[in-house]
């Protein structure tokens, strides 16, 4: 099951209210994106423990309706 | 059950040094995710144990539980999970993941990195 790109960019927005972020769709089937987030959240964290924060935030929808996302953090 | 599962997972992750949970095997990936990080370990002539999550449901949920991490593939060395398609080719292009390997002892080819 899909999701909308309007539907991820409100979760991440919600979730790093003050981070850059970019919804990239790489197939147009609303399945398939890649996100790129540069937040101060992510400051003293390491790659694992920033991509974990970027799932928590999306909650279930990474692996189940989402089925692929790219990931590219860094810290603002 | 899910002690019996993360039971085998911490048995299967500490008897052999690398261990990449993935969809299919190593000699035929399906997903493309799974595909990348063969190709990374196998360009790093690093041995390590495939486990294929798709022939069973109840392990393809116990990893994820098990490392909170959402998605396969994940990648484990010496019992520790590193990260999934992502942070591997990352690790790989910057060199993390070379110097992670040596740091912990295990053989691998770097004139092809």
């Amino acid at each position: 099951m899909p999701i909308a790109r309007t539907t991820l960019e409100e979760m991440l927005q919600k979730g790093f209210p003050n981070a850059d972020i970019e919804v990239i769709e790489l197939a147009n089937d609303g399945d398939h994106y890649e996100v790129r987030i540069a937040s101060d959240s992510f400051k003293n964290l390491n790659t694992v423990a920033q991509h974990r924060l970027v799932y928590k935030t999306l909650g279930n929808c990474v692996g189940t309706t989402l089925h692929a996302l790219a990931l590219k953090t860094s810290v603002k | 059950m899910t002690d019996a599962l993360f039971a085998q997972i911490k048995k299967d992750i500490s008897e052999n040094d690398v261990v990449l949970y993935m969809k299919g095997s190593a000699k035929l990936p399906h997903c493309g995710f799974s595909a990348t990080v063969v190709q990374i370990l196998d360009r790093l002539g690093v041995t390590f144990k495939d486990i294929d999550i798709l022939l069973d449901p109840a392990l393809r949920q116990a990893i994820k539980d098990f490392s909170n991490w959402p998605t396969i593939p994940q990648l484990y060395v010496k019992g520790e999970f590193v990260g999934g398609c992502d942070i591997i080719k990352e690790m790989y292009f910057n060199g993390e993941l070379q110097e992670l390997l040596k740091s912990k002892n295990i053989a691998f080819n770097n004139k092809a990195a």
